[in-house]
């Protein structure tokens, strides 16, 4: 193929991102479950980069997992969407940065359906401000915020206090990349690489030094898909999907589990443990489990952060494996310590340790 | 152990690498005709068991092939081996001996034993 023709191609998988001046909006689950994940985004952003990220305090859900439950209307999420991005214009921003994959889906879906029917922007004008008295612009610059750190990842690897090496043996650490099905599968060209090549987590991975595995169900679902999930019948339904997800990946021996999804990071860490309980089978070595991080804890992990301080004594599955093949220093006496070295109880039969 | 209210249900993708093909292979070493079935379905129309049951020997024959035995182990037994599906196989299938060299592979194999 001539070179035109191949910038063409690739030029639909490319994505373009914003250097600064973020309007941050938060998940519903992340800050719960990965607190660390969000802490880190913000104080390398702000700290580590000196950007400029704003929040506005009176953000609120973006009722996306009322609306692929079927409970909240699409007009209603719309109008959500749309007072967001009213804050984002109140508070002098134009570039949206998003820390959930399913927010992110939500608001490409929306971006996407104003474009081909106008008329539903203007409905959505009109909601919002009878309801609010507000008005929005659309952003002009929308990311997910491992996006940016995409963006970034040659910068974190040029400061890297650790790399994705095995430090014993010297050979790169073997990765299994997950990324949320809302990033890139409905609208690919909103995300880096597209649906066919999504480059996000890998692109990051092997700039740190690690090893992408490449297993048959890579692009399978982490089983989460909202109803499967919140109605309990259903869900044998959704840790079904993870235990094909897992049972494809074992023969490849992945040291962890890297997602951009707060949804598919709390599934694939805690079906574990789920999936170990029921039918008593893991699916890391010598009966362990596999670790699984935020791209955001990665970089922490690379930065040199604390283990501790990045929050992964908050999962179900314990990373210590993974911090001894990194060569990490850790106490593991400052685990269940609070900032201010006060014990809180440690919890019992933890996965890994 | 069904403790939270929900359970794994398995994956109904077919995993040649991981099934046994003991049964397929015994009986097409007997029986090589086994080997010509197209499973267009003629045997199961004109069966008179299959007709009253659930029994299908077109459904037995994918079965096997693919090294799916436990349906087919169970199944089998309700052939009266009258063979009429022989006179309506179209490749010439000894249908009639797949059945009983199956049964044998079956009983051979531990598999459902009869």
């Amino acid at each position: 193929m001539e070179n035109e023709g191949k910038k063409r191609v690739w030029s639909e998988y490319q994505k373009e991102i914003a250097d600064d001046h973020f309007f941050y909006v938060r998940s519903c689950i992340r800050q719960s479950f990965f607190p660390g994940s969000e802490q880190f985004f913000l104080d390398f952003m702000r700290n580590g980069l000196g950007k400029d990220v704003f929040e506005n305090p009176s953000h609120t859900t973006c009722t996306g997992i009322g609306y692929h439950g079927d409970i909240v209307p699409i007009e209603t999420i719309m109008t959500v969407v749309a007072r967001h991005f009213a804050l984002m214009k109140e508070s002098g921003y134009k570039n949206i940065a998003i820390s959930c994959v399913t927010s992110f889906g939500i608001y490409t879906e929306i971006l996407e359906t104003w474009k081909h029917f106008p008329e539903q922007l203007e409905r959505t004008r009109e909601f919002l401000f009878k309801a609010t008295g507000r008005e929005f612009d659309v952003p002009e610059n929308m990311a997910h915020t491992s996006d940016i750190i995409y963006k970034f990842r040659d910068e974190i690897a040029s400061r890297a206090k650790y790399r994705l090496i095995n430090h014993q043996t010297g050979e790169p650490l073997k990765v299994v990349e997950h990324i949320g099905c809302h990033y890139s599968k409905m609208f690919p060209k909103h995300g880096v690489g597209g649906a066919e090549f999504p480059r996000v987590l890998s692109g990051m991975a092997e700039a740190w030094g690690g090893e992408i595995i490449d297993y048959p169900e890579r692009r399978h679902c982490c089983g989460f898909g909202f109803r499967q999930y919140l109605v309990q019948a259903n869900r044998g339904y959704s840790v079904s999907n993870t235990a094909k997800k897992f049972a494809s990946m074992e023969p490849y021996k992945p040291d962890f589990i890297l997602t951009n999804c707060p949804g598919c990071n709390m599934f694939m860490d805690k079906w574990q443990y789920t999936i170990r309980e029921m039918e008593g089978v893991t699916f890391g070595p010598s009966g362990d489990s596999i670790p699984v991080l935020t791209y955001e804890e990665l970089a922490g992990l690379v930065l040199g952060y604390n283990p501790w301080n990045l929050g992964l004594q908050y999962h179900m599955v314990q990373s210590e494996p993974l911090l001894r093949k990194m060569g990490v220093e850790f106490d593991p006496e400052d685990k269940y310590k609070t900032k201010d070295g006060v014990q809180m109880p440690i919890p019992r039969n933890l996965i890994n340790c | 152990m069904n403790r939270f209210g929900y359970s794994l249900s398995k994956a109904r993708v077919i995993d040649y690498d991981a099934n046994n093909h003991a049964v397929a292979e015994y009986i097409a070493e007997k029986e090589p005709s086994f080997r010509l079935c197209i499973a267009c379905g003629g045997c199961a129309a004109t069966c008179t068991t299959g007709n009253f049951t659930e029994f299908s020997l077109r459904e037995i024959n994918i079965l096997i092939h693919r090294g799916e035995n436990r349906k087919p182990g169970s199944d089998i037994r309700k052939c009266m081996l009258c063979g009429k599906c022989i006179l309506v196989c179209p490749r010439g299938v000894n249908t009639r001996n797949v059945v009983i060299t199956a049964r044998e592979a079956f009983k051979k194999f531990g598999i459902n034993a009869l």
